[in-house]
């Protein structure tokens, strides 16, 4: 029985809204900035909605926005992947470390670490039943106390110029070139969750995996694929931002694990699997670098920023919620 | 009776979910010393006017009074306190508690409890985690728990689904010595074999309000069906005997060269002791069984679930030994199982759905073609005549739609047998029927069905040979229009035909 | 007569076996392996003595206490990833403020706080419970939060603690071989949690950890109960940073960094299972100690702190992966 349409209009918005969340963030990127802007020229800071923000801003969001993207796959799954910024940090690392030998050779090795240590983690989920949380925080551990027993053995780094550029670098003067690296695949994600049997695979097993079982999927395989691609993409990551910092250390990837399960849960993906995308965690990616910047701005201590930070993220989330459970 | 203020009264019931209207001005009452039914589709509102009436939702409008005292009923604690005592089909144990902990959860006295299974004639460790306890028996003990409080209504809601016949008449037994001592029940039931015979009154939902209250036994099954449905919905004829004739005669005709589509020979697992039996493309083969004599084991190992101990499954004439459900359906043999919940991605959409089991196999990962899907997907959704105006996620489709795409999936994907166990459990009596339809349609089409089912009326209407399982093994045959519930329930029992039930 | 009828009748000795051993295999055998470790251990120094004792209780208590928190909530069905946060709040607020306090004035004062972190933890319950966030979000934002308030109480490590109070977590009564925290958490335990834990209280959190819409038809108050298993949580985790307080003297901000996912590490092997509604405290102490003690172990035998990290977490690995098979042994389900 459908209902009588008093407050039609109100409800048909809601209604563009919820199942289009990445429009809606849009309008929040903007918003941010453009308070941002105010705030900054208020300050006496000068203006903020300049090309060159611009830019830098998406310049750092495609470094989230790539980690993110596995723990998109990942969460899609009712997974997570707590081992995202300590494998992007691995792939920096061996990038560095393989540069004197061509920066080709150097990404190959840092990819491939990602791929190996995403497959570690598929093994233990997948094969092993084991929850994702302690698998990958297991994981997390291990690799990076055997990268700090690596680090410690001097070797010969140098970043290939390469990857700097790609990092760091833009051109036509404002556009980033590592544009040219989350553009395509972030492309590839979204039409591959939409339109290959992979994808549907992954909204699928995420949203039931006992039915999955009995429509003939074998889900470890699923599972196995989606970790495995969620360790190349923190690599890929790992790649850039070795490119960006022009520093391979330790608590490279560090600040990215947590604002990459963020920018997943403002981009509207459920926790639990089988609904969401990556649409939302792009616009999530944005939001966040900005919000970074904003606070800057604003000048607030360390303190005052994370905590605003965990309210803006318990806020989102919460409207999220009401605005799914409404339904 | 007359004089007395009824047991229950509810007047003018709304509720809302969203856009959705669950119920508009539902009025129900229940007299002292009466066993009431309450029907209809699904979709019609009876759970929510039950969760309402226990206090597991809060209406929009309308009211409550027991006994002529208006209550308010703001959740299951106060609608206990109130003398209403609701048993639903999923039992309110707690799984990984044992049974004494879960009573001692709810501040039941465990001798009392221990004092009402005796009753039912049912022993049962109260040591034992309520998970590891079947189904029947937990929702015994939810039963005795519910009369240790003495209720003054006892709310029964769909408890016979999927309850072996023993303690069905168990349950009936209880509702009339309720009856008996003055108190009443309120007993929601598909099975309208049941309404017409324990209960004086039913009152019919339709549409979010209650379109009629009736006695069962004037009108009969009829009467009732007619309400739920509407007048002309109701006329959907059962198939007849004489075109069932027709069916079984081109069976024999046509398909003796060819290998059976599904022959199982020796099989041995679990409560599975040595069963055979062939079903032929074309052919719909019925499975009547008590509970635990080995039909889920069965159709476990036939879905690629377990593997047997012994014996041997061939499909079109070959071996196939499945180890996962891929294997199964590999070999042409798809499942739809007991639970819908395990068969569909609730979040996802129809076409989803259906269009799952396609991309199962990494083979298939790649690109899709869009347009091949939608029109397989149009195809399987007009054959099985699914209601998708509620779009969007599955889970928002009511039962008998959500049955019919777990259903459109294979029609999607392709099968040669189709393995259906109880496909009409907690379904309105208009989608049972175009399923039963839809069943007969597809093994004209030339595929081979086997079903098993706990509604023994069902047989006589879709299938044309029945086996009776029991202690596992086949102990019956027999022809679909000889399958009435009387034979049935002989050979269900061991009992060879025309040898009277013993009590 | 059906076949239904007949369950196990009489439980009989072999069905009681059984089951105690499927309850309680795991926790036995982790105490079983605490107590190899422990024999081995007292091999290792050349003179192994109560101060050794001393030593393990001192690193290994804050872990213990934020672990028995972290089994409460995971057993309710939630988890709490700010606890970490938490534990460097209580430290920080504890070392900065009773720096200038007698140790009369310190003990009351940190009970105060173990208050303050019970009212946290319900905080974080309550705003779970009003806004639906999946718990895991909701926590891993209140770390945030937490983390922040703490760096306002105190930008660097500094504060300190009365003599006595430090006597509290580090010393030992009755016996050198007696530590006085251990008693005080097993003190804690045995007045907290065992007398809710057969009650209807604990029973409880175990109905909304195993499966909230039944627990909520059986009458549970379901936000309720939510909210106090994260209080309880809390108050634990409280203790655990005045713990710290008592052992390092100090108050660091990020000290409790190192707490959140282990604790989540010492539950798991603890034998509680993170879907919820199975599982205990005893299990997730020893776990907390036997993580302790394999550092400790390492760093005695002079093994790198690094290797000593990626041997704790391979192990970890391990045994959550033979856990998972054993438990698909068992043919429970879960995907």
């Amino acid at each position: 029985m459908e209902s009588p349409q008093p407050r039609g209009r109100a409800r048909e918005w809601r209604r563009v809204a919820l199942d289009n969340p990445p429009l809606v963030l849009a309008v929040v990127f903007v918003g941010l900035f453009l308070i941002a802007d105010a705030v900054s020229r208020g300050q006496g800071d000068g203006a903020f909605l300049t090309a060159q923000q611009v830019s830098t801003t998406f310049l750092y969001a495609a470094i989230l926005g790539l980690i993110a993207a596995g723990q998109t796959l990942v969460m899609l799954t009712a997974g997570v992947d707590l081992s995202v910024a300590s494998t992007a940090t691995v792939a920096g690392f061996m990038v560095s470390d393989f540069g004197p030998h061509g920066a080709g050779l150097a990404i190959l090795i840092g990819l491939a670490f990602g791929l190996g240590i995403g497959l570690v983690n598929g093994l233990g989920v997948a094969l092993f039943r084991v929850n994702p949380l302690i698998m990958t925080l297991g994981v997390s551990t291990v690799t990076v106390g055997a990268l700090t027993i690596y680090a410690q053995r001097r070797h010969a780094k140098e970043i290939p110029s390469f990857v700097t550029t790609l990092g760091s670098g833009r051109f036509l003067e404002y556009v980033p070139y590592d544009l040219l690296v989350w553009g395509p695949v972030a492309a590839l994600i979204i039409l591959g969750l939409r339109y290959s049997g992979f994808g549907r695979m992954i909204f699928a097993v995420g949203d039931n995996p006992v039915a999955c079982r009995l429509a003939g999927v074998r889900v470890w395989q699923v599972l196995l694929a989606v970790y495995a691609l969620c360790g190349l993409l923190s690599a890929l990551a790992g790649v850039l931002l070795v490119g960006f910092n022009a520093n391979a250390d330790l608590g490279l990837g560090g600040p990215f694990l947590l604002p990459s399960v963020a920018a997943v849960v403002i981009g509207g993906t459920s926790i639990f699997g089988g609904w969401g995308g990556y649409g939302g965690t792009i616009m999530g990616a944005l939001i966040l670098t900005v919000l970074d910047s904003l606070l800057l701005i604003l000048d607030v201590s360390q303190a005052v920023r994370q905590i605003v930070y965990g309210g803006i993220i318990l806020g989102l989330a919460a409207l999220y919620a009401r605005a799914t459970s409404a339904d | 009776m007359t004089g007395a203020p009824p047991l229950l009264r509810v007047q003018g019931v709304e509720k809302r979910f969203g856009p959705v209207v669950a119920l508009q001005d539902a009025n129900l009452e229940v007299a002292p010393g009466e066993v009431h039914a309450l029907l209809g589709a699904n979709g019609a509102g009876k759970s929510t006017l039950v969760k309402i009436v226990t206090g597991v939702l809060r209406p929009d409008a309308g009211s409550i009074a027991v006994a002529g005292t208006p209550v308010h009923v703001a959740n299951p604690v106060a609608a206990a306190r109130s003398g209403l005592a609701p048993v639903f089909q999923d039992p309110a144990l707690v799984p990984d508690l044992t049974v004494a902990q879960n009573l001692r959860l709810t501040a039941t006295p465990h001798e009392a409890v221990r004092r009402e299974l005796r009753a039912l004639e049912l022993d049962v460790d109260l040591g034992e985690a309520a998970g590891d306890v079947p189904l029947p028996q937990l929702r015994m003990i939810d039963l005795a728990r519910a009369l240790t409080r003495d209720p003054q209504l006892l709310i029964l809601d769909e408890i016979t689904a999927a309850l072996p016949s023993d303690l069905a008449e168990r349950v009936f037994a209880v509702m009339r010595s309720r009856r008996e001592s003055g108190r009443s029940v309120l007993f929601i039931t598909h099975r309208l074999a049941e309404v017409t015979a324990t209960c004086d009154r039913a009152t019919i939902l339709r549409d979010g309000r209650d379109v009629v209250t009736l006695t069962p036994r004037e009108g009969g099954e009829a009467a009732i069906v007619e309400h739920m449905l509407g007048p002309e919905v109701a006329r959907g004829a059962a198939a007849g005997a004489e075109e069932r004739r027709q069916r079984a005669h081109a069976l024999d005709e046509g398909a003796r060269d060819e290998p059976p589509a599904l022959e199982v020979d020796g099989l041995r697992a679990g409560k599975i002791e040595r069963l055979s039996f062939a079903v032929r493309a074309g052919e719909v083969v019925g499975l009547a069984a008590l509970e635990g004599q080995g039909q889920d084991d069965l159709f476990a190992v036939l879905s690629g679930e377990r593997r047997p101990d012994e014996g041997e499954v061939r499909a079109q004439g070959r071996l196939v030994k499945p180890r996962h459900p891929a294997d199964a359906i590999r070999a042409g043999i798809v499942l739809v199982p007991a639970d819908r919940l395990h068969a569909l991605l609730p979040q996802r959409s129809v076409s989803e759905n259906i269009a799952a089991p396609r991309y199962a196999r990494p083979r298939r990962w790649g690109p899709i073609n869009m347009l091949a899907e939608r029109r397989r997907v149009r195809e399987a959704v007009e054959a099985l005549q699914i209601d998708i105006r509620a779009q969007g996620q599955v889970r928002r489709l009511s039962g008998g739609n959500q049955q019919k795409v777990t259903i459109a999936r294979w029609l999607a994907s392709g099968f040669r047998t189709l393995l259906c166990y109880d496909p009409t459990r907690g379904i309105d009596v208009g989608t049972k029927r175009q399923i039963y339809a839809l069943l007969r349609r597809l093994a004209d089409g030339g595929a081979a069905i086997v079903f098993f089912s706990s509604e023994l009326s069902e047989f006589r209407l879709v299938a044309d040979r029945v086996l009776a399982v029991y202690a596992g093994r086949v102990t019956a045959e027999l022809a679909g229009e000889d399958a009435d519930e009387e034979a049935l329930l002989r050979a269900m029992h061991g009992l060879e035909a025309r040898e009277a039930i013993a009590s | 007569m059906s076949a239904v009828g007949a369950t196990a009748r009489a439980a009989g000795g072999r069905a009681t076996l059984r089951r105690a051993a499927n309850r309680h295999g795991w926790t036995v055998g982790v105490y079983v392996l605490l107590a190899a470790l422990v024999a081995y251990w007292t091999t290792v120094p050349a003179r192994f003595g109560s101060f050794d004792v001393q030593t393990l209780a001192i690193d290994a208590l804050p872990l213990a206490f934020v672990a028995i928190g972290q089994a409460i909530v995971v057993l309710s069905g939630g988890i709490d990833l700010s606890v970490g946060s938490l534990i460097s709040l209580m430290n920080v607020l504890s070392a900065r403020f009773m720096v200038s306090m007698s140790t009369r004035e310190a003990i009351l004062f940190a009970l105060l706080l173990v208050l303050a972190s019970i009212a946290a933890g319900a905080v974080t319950g309550g705003l779970i419970v009003l806004t639906r966030v999946p718990d895991i979000i909701a926590t891993l934002a209140m770390l945030f939060v937490w983390a922040g308030v703490a760096l306002v109480v105190l930008e660097v490590p500094g504060g300190g603690a009365p003599l006595g109070y430090v006597k509290l977590g580090s010393g030992y009564t009755l016996s050198p071989w007696l530590p006085t925290g251990l008693v005080i958490l097993v003190a804690t335990v045995a007045l907290v949690w065992l007398p809710l834990r057969w009650r209807r209280p604990g029973l409880a959190l175990y109905a909304i950890g195993s499966n909230r819409p039944r627990a909520h038809l059986s009458g549970v108050p379901v936000s309720l109960a939510r909210v106090g298993a994260y209080a309880l949580g809390g108050g634990f985790a409280g203790l655990a940073g005045l713990t710290l307080t008592a052992t390092s003297g100090v108050g660091d901000p990020l000290s409790g960094q190192y707490y959140t996912l282990n604790s989540v590490a010492a539950v798991v092997l603890g034998g509680v299972s993170l879907l919820g509604g199975v599982g205990g405290v005893a299990g997730p102490i020893a776990a907390a100690f036997i993580l302790t003690l394999v550092k400790t172990l390492m760093i005695l035998q002079g093994v790198d702190q690094n290797y000593a990290q990626v041997f704790q977490g391979t192990l970890i690995i391990l045994v959550v992966m033979v856990g998972g098979l054993a438990l698909r042994q068992k043919g429970k389900s879960g995907t």
